[in-house]
């Protein structure tokens, strides 16, 4: 009978001291369902890389890549991506370190680096496009320009964002919520620069060897 | 110190937000860097005589490069979110495998057993 008691207060006890620890990382939550989204974007990547890896080479007669591919100007696009991903790294040990305005100043040199990225890439896009070579002009440049373009779209996304971001963190200052969603943006970002090694190796070096 | 303190506990406290570093980037920046030029100047200059090896080497800097990014960049680890992370990535890498692996593979074949067309041919056809 006591033995009974006892063992049934040390499940009650049990219970309680389970659920508090469940229960105290409560942001846990945000970043693991933000990396499980970032795997899914990483499967939309895929798909358009598989397309442009079967579709790549058909070009109806019309230019290919090693005609098309300006290598200085991409060369250019990677070191600005590669440089915003170091000052985005700045913005982060900025945060972690409780300085707001290093913070928003990476955080702009950052957004300064994304809209020359984007610039040059819409710039290469247009003089494409004014010179008949535009998306329906081959299979090839279909799929070029669903991958290129999807994965500016991102880019665009992440500007925004960042922006958004800014604005939070200039009225709020650094707190936990902002501290968690320069941080959801920070993977979001150097996730773009791990998809752009994909498409200066695979689309622009490859497309222009071939 | 008011305003470090609490920052500094929340940081080392949680898993969910891990800590990062500035050696972590700069090592990051420097190899990405490196691994960034390589290819370009492989492509660019053609110090290697055989295309098709230029190509292999470009895909497998690019392979390191992805890795060097997860690592320094992305704070990749099997600890993070108490090894949820690195589950999903694994899961992802095998999808993303079969997926390109399969379409290339598959779509090749049917190329190669496709009837030939020129160049003449398909400026023709709707």
């Amino acid at each position: 009978m006591t033995a009974a008691t006892h063992i049934r207060l040390a499940a009650d006890r049990a219970g309680p001291e389970f659920y508090l620890s469940e229960d105290h990382h409560p942001e846990n939550g945000t970043l693991l369902g933000f990396w499980i989204y970032l795997m899914s974007d990483c499967l939309i990547f895929a798909v358009l890389f598989a397309t442009y890896g079967v579709l790549g080479h058909h070009y109806a007669g019309g230019p290919t890549g090693a005609e098309l591919f300006e290598l200085p100007m991409v060369a250019v696009n990677t070191a600005m991506l590669l440089f915003s991903s170091i000052t985005y790294g700045m913005a982060m040990i900025a945060t972690q370190e409780g300085r707001v305005k290093a913070t928003l100043g990476w955080l702009a040199v950052t957004g300064l680096f994304g809209c020359g990225f984007l610039g040059l890439e819409l710039t290469e896009f247009a003089h494409l496009i004014a010179e008949g070579n535009g998306p329906q002009r081959s299979a090839f440049l279909s799929s070029f320009f669903t991958l290129v373009g999807t994965h500016g779209l991102h880019v665009t996304c992440g500007v925004i964002w960042l922006v958004t971001l800014m604005v939070q963190v200039k009225r709020w200052g650094l707190t936990e919520t902002t501290r968690r969603r320069l941080m959801c943006l920070s993977l979001f970002w150097h996730f773009l620069d791990v998809i752009w090694i994909g498409v200066f190796s695979f689309v622009y070096l490859l497309g222009a060897m071939s | 110190m008011s305003a470090h303190a609490p920052a500094h506990d929340h940081d080392s406290g949680h898993a969910a937000t891990p800590h990062v570093t500035r050696k972590d980037y700069v090592t990051g920046f420097l190899l990405a860097a490196v691994l960034t030029a390589i290819p370009f100047w492989l492509v660019m200059g053609h110090p290697l005589p055989n295309p098709a090896l230029a190509a292999m080497v470009v895909m497998g800097l690019a392979a390191v490069q992805v890795v060097v990014h997860m690592v320094y960049f992305l704070h990749m680890n099997g600890r993070a979110e108490g090894g949820w992370n690195m589950l999903a990535l694994l899961f992802t890498v095998l999808i993303v495998g079969i997926v390109l692996s399969g379409s290339l593979w598959v779509m090749h074949h049917l190329d190669v057993n496709m009837m030939p067309m020129s160049a003449q041919d398909m400026r023709q056809a709707p």
